[in-house]
């Protein structure tokens, strides 16, 4: 296949095609949407001579056997389900007809990342028009074959038809014809009227379900290559040490074993980090071996650093003015000296680890200066860099081969294990796993920031908030840019001036200051909303009930009735006011807002939130037991994520999943630090909800409207723990200002 | 190393390895069978749960040198077909996200029925509770259970929430 012609790449999309040894033809179909354009190369084709392939997702068979790439990372938000029937459903392909194939990391496929609940929102249209351009290709051919308009004729399971004498073709029939066909351009592609779609919105099982169920290898971990070897990497316990020295040769010694030795690393955080490999021939091997690794560590200069300690500082960094100003609408002093009431209160949350359920593995073959790599990733393309920058292998001689993860969560987003993975394979001639153990997995996180804020608000002799401040003490790791350390706030721990309710109170005053720490940090489903939403929709809470006014009544007023609300240039995007009314007052009518009467030890909270383009409203309901024990009763959720539900199950299993991970991770994890360390290491000491834990019921309504369809991997996560936290408090009075929820003591009577 | 022959889905399968090798890397690492899943190492998952003589076992604290003749059942060997009632629900009902430890949750719901046919949320949230699944299917593997347990007895399903 010829290279595509990148000064023509001006158009959104363009379609080349070139002849096939065999006679077939191979047509590449190139997105540069939200593509880097740089990144269009084109894709060497391995079709054979006799098949259609209209695009670089689109493979259709004469046997009529319809193969879509599915190029996003699986890690459990179904994208391997939902985007191929996006492309289905305009191919009018019968699902049954259509096979998915997981792409590997390739520039032909555009941007390849699972990650801020983009993957639907930067591909919906895209396929639409790969499947429309695909379907009116093989129409043309059927329109050709019988000499006909192809006006008369219609695409519908798998086949042409022509109307007036119900001729039929099959795809596999067309194929043929098909590929001599010029391509149309795809703005003249005429899409299906959604009311037309027969598989998007309805209820989709995962592609890979029954692989799943029957223990089919899928995951990263599952690679196995013939004479692999299997790896474990020691790294320092204290964050940024270094290793002095290691018994390797008592660890060469041991059964199994084929190799141990150090390597250096990079000072970066988040890279390749210092460490001790060993390398045996089995994962048991290798673990055991592990066990009599002593290693002597430079411990570097966080070995001191502890929570306690970090407490302390953000309290008295409190006192003083923040290092950023993010905000400063009004005069809060003013305000709040001439508040009717006022509320001041400090909340707090701690490091917190991924636990994506899947260790973080990855098996690497480093021959002849080329590097092979098999990696459960939700960001290929990051370890390709990471690997290309740290070992210096070109970028052109790195393959990588994306596996389903067993869990993300963000985690993945990071190539740590990838670059220790290629690393470790640079020096061995052998295919190599590496696989990580729960407890690195735990201790060895980039883990989501922890934070405090220190909120001051107060409301008007009619109980309209007025003032709020907020001192956001922060975390930031050094970091190495152009050869100089910096500081750089951690994902998610850098709040945006224009945040609710930044841009809605007339007296209002966002800062910020971070403290420098070693421990690493990355983005954790939707960054910053996760524990933002809870900060402010408890405050808020407090507040509401300062005033003596009914929580929805009183955030109804905060939203106000302006239509949109620009942002102000601070990372804030426009927020449409109108569409979180909607889900507020929809989510207040289906749960009963106000209309039920609760006994002491019961109560119903709600919070909304907007994040990744998702405007979301929750209600829950709570018995809390004399004995502090909680049970989350029902949870109802209203979503607006635009105009169509692309797949109705994996979006309702996104959105319960959601709430589940939201009450876990209100309740349960916490990674303290202690002596420069992360000190929880199993799921003993760091525990995930239990099916015990779950709520009873949980009711999720999709509130659809006109605006572009976006994903939902993160924005059901935020509003579940203010909406928990705020139903506690009308149940029982307390209010829980620091996670995780063991923190707080919630018996009463 | 050490020999043992292996009773493993009605197979006899021989493996080389040290005595304390866990069952859990006999399956995955000797014998290609990765269905069984590596969690913890340590027993508080669930995602390497087999069944030894149908009793549900964390296989990755089940040293080899302790399984002698007794019949392993591991996800790959529940149903010939793979059409166990569970399987077959657990498609219906859509209920995997990232899949992980489906495969410990079906082996632990199989033993339960087998010994509760027609369980409610409670017994199953009390079977279940040592199978953590960190994507939060659990209202899913409740009515998974449920529907399987319907279709295994042939009637109406009762006792879901």
């Amino acid at each position: 296949m010829n290279a595509p012609d990148l000064a023509s790449a001006g158009r959104r999309n363009f379609l080349r095609k070139s002849a096939l040894a065999g006679g077939g033809l191979v047509l590449g179909f190139y997105l540069n949407g939200a593509t880097n354009a740089a990144e269009q190369v084109a894709k060497p084709s391995a079709a054979p001579g006799v098949e259609f392939k209209p695009s670089a997702f689109i493979r259709i068979g004469r046997d009529g056997i319809v193969t879509l790439i599915s190029k996003q990372p699986e890690i459990g938000q179904g994208i391997k389900t939902s985007l191929p029937a996006v492309i289905a459903e305009e191919l009018e392909v019968s699902w049954k007809d259509v096979r998915i194939v997981q792409g590997d990391l390739d520039p032909a496929y555009g941007r390849q990342s699972a990650g801020g609940s983009t993957s639907t929102p930067t591909n919906y249209d895209e396929f639409r028009r790969l499947g429309a351009t695909a379907r009116a290709m093989l129409v043309d051919a059927a329109a050709q074959t019988w000499k006909v308009p192809a006006a008369e004729c219609v695409a519908a399971d798998s086949a042409v038809q022509h109307r007036p004498t119900k001729r039929r073709l099959s795809y596999g029939q067309l194929v043929d014809k098909a590929a001599t066909l010029p391509v149309p351009d795809p703005k003249t592609v005429a899409l299906k009227d959604p009311k037309d779609f027969k598989l998007l919105g309805k209820r989709i099982g995962g592609v890979d379900n029954h692989a799943v169920v029957t223990g089919k290898p899928l995951f990263g971990i599952d690679t196995k290559l013939p004479g692999m070897l299997y790896a474990v990497y020691e790294k320092s316990p204290v964050f940024g040490g270094k290793v002095k020295r290691a018994n390797l040769d008592a660890v060469k010694a041991l059964p199994g074993v084929k190799d141990a030795f150090v390597i250096e690393g990079t000072d970066d955080l988040r890279g390749l980090l210092p460490g001790v490999a060993i390398l045996a021939d089995s994962t048991w091997a290798a673990f055991s071996a592990r066990k009599q690794l002593q290693v002597e560590w430079d411990e570097g200069r966080f070995g001191g650093q502890s929570w306690a300690g970090f407490v302390a500082q953000a309290k008295e960094l409190a006192k003083k003015p923040g290092t950023t100003q993010l905000r400063k609408d009004g005069d809060v002093n003013a305000a709040l000296a001439g508040a009717a009431k006022t509320v001041e209160a400090a909340y707090t949350y701690p490091f917190i680890s991924h636990a994506s359920f899947e260790p973080q593995n990855c098996t690497a073959w480093f021959r002849d200066g080329a590097l092979e790599l098999w990696a459960p990733t939700q960001n290929p393309a990051a370890g390709q860099d990471l690997v290309a920058a740290t070992l210096g292998i070109p970028k052109d001689k790195i393959v990588l081969h994306i596996t389903r993860s067993g869990g993300g969560f963000g985690r993945r987003l990071s190539a740590d294990y990838i670059v220790e993975a290629a690393a470790i394979a640079q020096r061995v001639g052998a295919p190599v796993k590496l696989t990580w153990s729960r407890e690195d997995d735990l201790r060895h996180d980039h883990f989501r920031a922890a934070g405090f804020h220190f909120l001051r608000g107060g409301v008007d002799a009619k109980g309209k908030l007025i003032a709020w401040h907020n001192h956001f003490v922060t975390f930031a790791n050094p970091v190495i840019r152009d050869g100089k350390t910096t500081l750089q706030t951690g994902s998610g721990g850098s709040l945006s001036g224009d945040e609710f309710p930044g841009r809605w109170i007339d007296n209002c005053h966002l800062e910020q200051t971070a403290i420098e720490c070693g421990v690493p940090m990355g983005p954790w489903r939707a960054p910053g909303s996760n524990v933002f939403a809870w900060v402010f929709h408890s405050f808020i809470d407090e507040l509401a009930h300062a005033a003596g006014r009914d929580p929805l009544e009183f955030r109804l007023e905060i939203l106000g009735d302006k239509a949109i609300v620009s942002g102000t240039g601070e990372r804030g995007v426009p927020y449409d006011v109108s569409r979180m009314r909607r889900v507020l007052l929809d989510v207040a009518d289906k749960a009963g807002w106000g209309k039920k009467k609760f006994p002491k030890g019961q109560g119903q909270g709600i919070a909304f939130h907007f994040s990744h383009r998702g405007y979301i409203a929750q209600v829950a309901e709570v018995t809390v037991g004399k004995d502090g024990s909680l049970k989350l009763d029902r949870v109802v959720v209203s979503t607006d994520i635009g105009a169509q539900i692309v797949n109705l199950s994996g979006a309702e299993n996104q959105v319960e999943g959601s709430i589940v991970d939201g009450l876990g991770t209100l309740m349960f994890p916490e990674i303290n630090i202690e002596r420069g360390r992360a000190v929880q290491g199993n799921f003993n000491e760091y525990p995930l909800i239990r099916i015990s834990d779950a709520p009873a019921k949980i009711e999720v309504h999709f509130v659809k409207t006109d605006y572009p369809v976006t994903g939902l991997g993160e924005p059901a996560f935020p509003p579940l723990a203010p909406a928990v936290c705020n139903a506690i408090f009308a149940a029982t009075g307390k209010r829980v200002r620091q996670l995780p929820l063991s923190r707080t003591d919630l018996r009463w009577g | 190393m050490s020999k043992y022959s292996l009773a493993i889905n009605g197979q006899s399968r021989s493996v080389d390895v040290t005595p304390d090798t866990p069952l859990l890397w006999v399956l995955r690492d000797n014998l290609d069978l990765p269905g069984t899943k590596f969690g913890c190492g340590a027993g508080h998952c669930g995602a390497c749960t087999v069944h030894l003589n149908g009793v549900p076992t964390r296989s990755c604290m089940t040293p080899v040198s302790t399984v002698g003749r007794k019949q392993v059942t591991t996800i790959e060997g529940l149903d010939p077909q793979g059409e166990h009632p569970l399987q077959k629900a657990w498609l219906l009902l859509d209920v995997p996200q990232c899949g992980y430890c489906q495969a410990g949750q079906i082996m632990t719901a199989a033993a339960l029925l087998k010994e509760n046919p027609r369980p409610t949320d409670e017994e199953i949230d009390g079977a279940m509770a040592g199978n953590l699944c960190r994507c939060g299917t659990y209202l899913r593997i409740r009515a998974g259970i449920h529907q399987a347990a319907a279709q295994l007895a042939g009637g109406p399903k009762k006792g879901s929430k």
